[in-house]
């Protein structure tokens, strides 16, 4: 449990350091997909909603590119699924 | 022939390609399923790569095109984005009109 915990506190931190957001708010999603194929492999579903300046000028591609390059070492084994709502601030 | 070959001559040779897990008729994942589900709504044909049961695209697909989750739609040779993405674009109208410029531009 105390990893589940930590893993959602790692994922806002690490959208912290790199986009400095005005809004941020990460939910684990988690047990909605119980049994699911993902979730046997340990990981986690999540959703972020951030708002940041960096997300300015940019497509949605490029704004979920940076966030997934932001969490690329969380995304080969912790994260197996992740939805994007980001906008700029 | 070599993984990374046959994904440049499938996302070459199909204007609309979906790679997901399972099929449109049976999707193995709620967002390949939701994915499916945009597509039809806007009425559009599309070829679809089942990564479940070609592991060695769903291995390097997400390399190749930066993006390392599915499902992935490409339009006309680029990377569109995957569920939400098309979910957004849904909802502003946009995934009709990038799938209604196919058809004016072809012959």
């Amino acid at each position: 449990m105390s990893e589940i915990i930590n893993r959602l506190a790692l994922i806002e931190q690490k959208l912290q350091a790199v986009f400095s957001p005005t809004e941020l708010e990460v939910k684990d999603d988690s047990y909605l997909h119980i049994g699911h194929e993902g979730a046997k492999q340990g990981g986690g579903h999540y959703t972020v909603r951030i708002v940041s300046v960096s997300f300015m000028g940019k497509s949605l591609l490029e704004r979920h590119r940076m966030i997934y390059k932001a969490l690329a070492e969380l995304m080969l084994k912790d994260i197996h699924a992740l939805k994007i709502f980001a906008y700029p601030a | 022939m070599e993984t990374l070959a046959k994904i440049k001559q499938q996302i070459e040779s199909n204007s609309i390609i979906l790679y997901m897990k399972g099929t449109p008729e049976q999707p193995q994942c709620g967002f390949s399923e939701q994915a499916v589900r945009l597509l039809m709504a806007c009425g559009k044909k599309f070829a679809f790569i089942n990564i479940l049961e070609n592991p060695d695209i769903r291995q390097q697909l997400p390399q190749y095109a930066n993006w390392p989750t599915f499902p992935q739609l490409y339009v006309k040779g680029e990377l569109i984005g995957g569920c939400d993405i098309m979910t957004e674009l849904y909802q502003q109208g946009e995934l009709q009109q990038i799938l209604d410029q196919i058809e004016t531009q072809s012959d």
